[in-house]
C-alpha cells in the first residue's frame, strides 16, 4: 500500500479507534503508522483530543433554566407540579 | 435516568408524564439548543417535543428505549424548525456529496494537544467548541450531537435519525473531522500566542 492509501485507510477507521471499538490488529495498523507518518500522528491525537474536549463539556448537568422550565410545565398543564 | 412505567404513561397518568418531562427536559433543551444556537427556538423545541411525546406516547411500541423515542422527537422538531426558517435549504448537505473521502481529507497539521486542559476548556474556548458545532452541516450536527454530546450509541443515534448504522458512523467521522479542522485552527492561534509571550 502506498503511504497516502496507507493515511486514507486509517482515516476511514479513526472514529471506531477514538471509540474503542476497533479491533486489536486495526489498533495497531494504525499505531505503526502514525508512528512513522508524522501527519497522521497528529490527526490521531488530536481528533482524540476533539472528541474528548466535547465529551467533557458534556459531563456536566444539562440543567434547564428555572423560568424555560416553569413556561414548559404550563405549556402541558402541569402547572401543579412546579413547586417539585 | 429514574425508571419510568410506559404503562402508567399510557394510560395518562399525570405524576408519571411530569417525572418524564424533569427526566428528559435537560438533554432535550441541550440538543435543542446546540442544534439551534438560539435559546427561543430551543424552547420552543423543548416543549413541542413533549407536548408530541404526549400526544403520540399510546402509539409508543417500544422498538426503541423512551430516551431514544424523545430524542427522536426532538432530533425532527430541530431539524423542522431549521427547514421552516430556511426554507431554500433542502438539509442535502454537500457535504456529504462525495463520497469517495476527498472533501474530508485533514488539511490542518498543527499538534495542539499540549496546551493546558483549563485553556482548553476555558469559557472563550468553550463558546468557540459551541460555534465549531453550529458550523457543522445540519445532517452532521444532529448525529455528533447524539453521539458526542448526548452519548447515545450507534445503534441509538441510528433509531433516533433512522438512518443505517453505516450512514451514522460516515456522518459522525465527517462530523469529527470537520470539528477537528475549526479546533486546530482555534487552539493553533492559542499555541502561537503562547510561543510568542515566551
Amino acid at each position: 500500500m502506498t503511504k497516502s492509501a496507507e493515511c486514507k485507510s486509517l482515516l476511514e477507521s479513526l472514529s471506531d479507534y477514538v471509540d474503542g471499538t476497533l479491533s486489536e490488529e486495526l489498533c495497531e495498523e494504525i499505531q505503526r503508522h502514525a508512528a512513522e507518518c508524522q501527519d497522521c500522528r497528529i490527526v490521531v491525537d488530536t481528533l482524540q483530543k476533539t472528541v474528548y474536549l466535547y465529551h467533557a463539556t458534556a459531563s456536566e448537568p444539562a440543567d434547564v433554566p428555572p423560568n424555560v422550565r416553569d413556561r414548559l410545565f404550563r405549556s402541558l398543564n402541569l402547572e401543579d407540579y412546579l413547586c417539585n | 435516568m429514574p425508571e419510568l412505567s410506559v404503562e402508567a404513561l399510557k394510560s395518562g397518568d399525570r405524576d408519571e408524564f411530569a417525572r418524564l418531562v424533569d427526566a428528559y427536559s435537560g438533554p432535550i433543551y441541550r440538543l435543542a439548543t446546540k442544534m439551534l444556537g438560539d435559546q427561543q427556538d430551543a424552547e420552543d423545541v423543548l416543549q413541542n417535543t413533549f407536548l408530541n411525546a404526549f400526544k403520540h406516547i399510546r402509539g409508543f411500541e417500544g422498538r426503541s428505549s423512551l430516551a431514544t423515542w424523545l430524542y427522536r422527537i426532538a432530533a425532527n422538531e430541530a431539524l423542522m424548525m431549521i427547514r421552516k426558517q430556511r426554507p431554500e435549504t433542502t438539509l442535502t448537505d454537500t457535504a456529504l456529496k462525495d463520497d469517495n473521502g476527498e472533501d474530508y481529507s485533514p488539511v490542518q497539521f498543527v499538534d495542539w494537544c499540549c496546551l493546558p486542559e483549563d485553556e482548553m476548556l476555558s469559557s472563550e474556548a468553550r463558546s468557540h467548541l459551541d460555534q465549531a458545532i453550529h458550523r457543522l452541516p445540519e445532517k452532521l450536527r444532529i448525529v455528533f450531537i447524539l453521539r458526542d454530546l448526548e452519548g447515545l450509541s450507534i445503534e441509538e443515534t441510528s433509531q433516533a435519525l433512522d438512518l443505517s448504522q453505516t450512514a451514522v458512523k460516515t456522518r459522525l467521522l465527517r462530523a469529527r473531522l470537520n470539528l477537528r479542522e475549526q479546533l486546530s485552527s482555534y487552539y493553533g492561534e492559542r499555541l502561537q500566542d503562547r510561543s510568542k509571550a515566551k
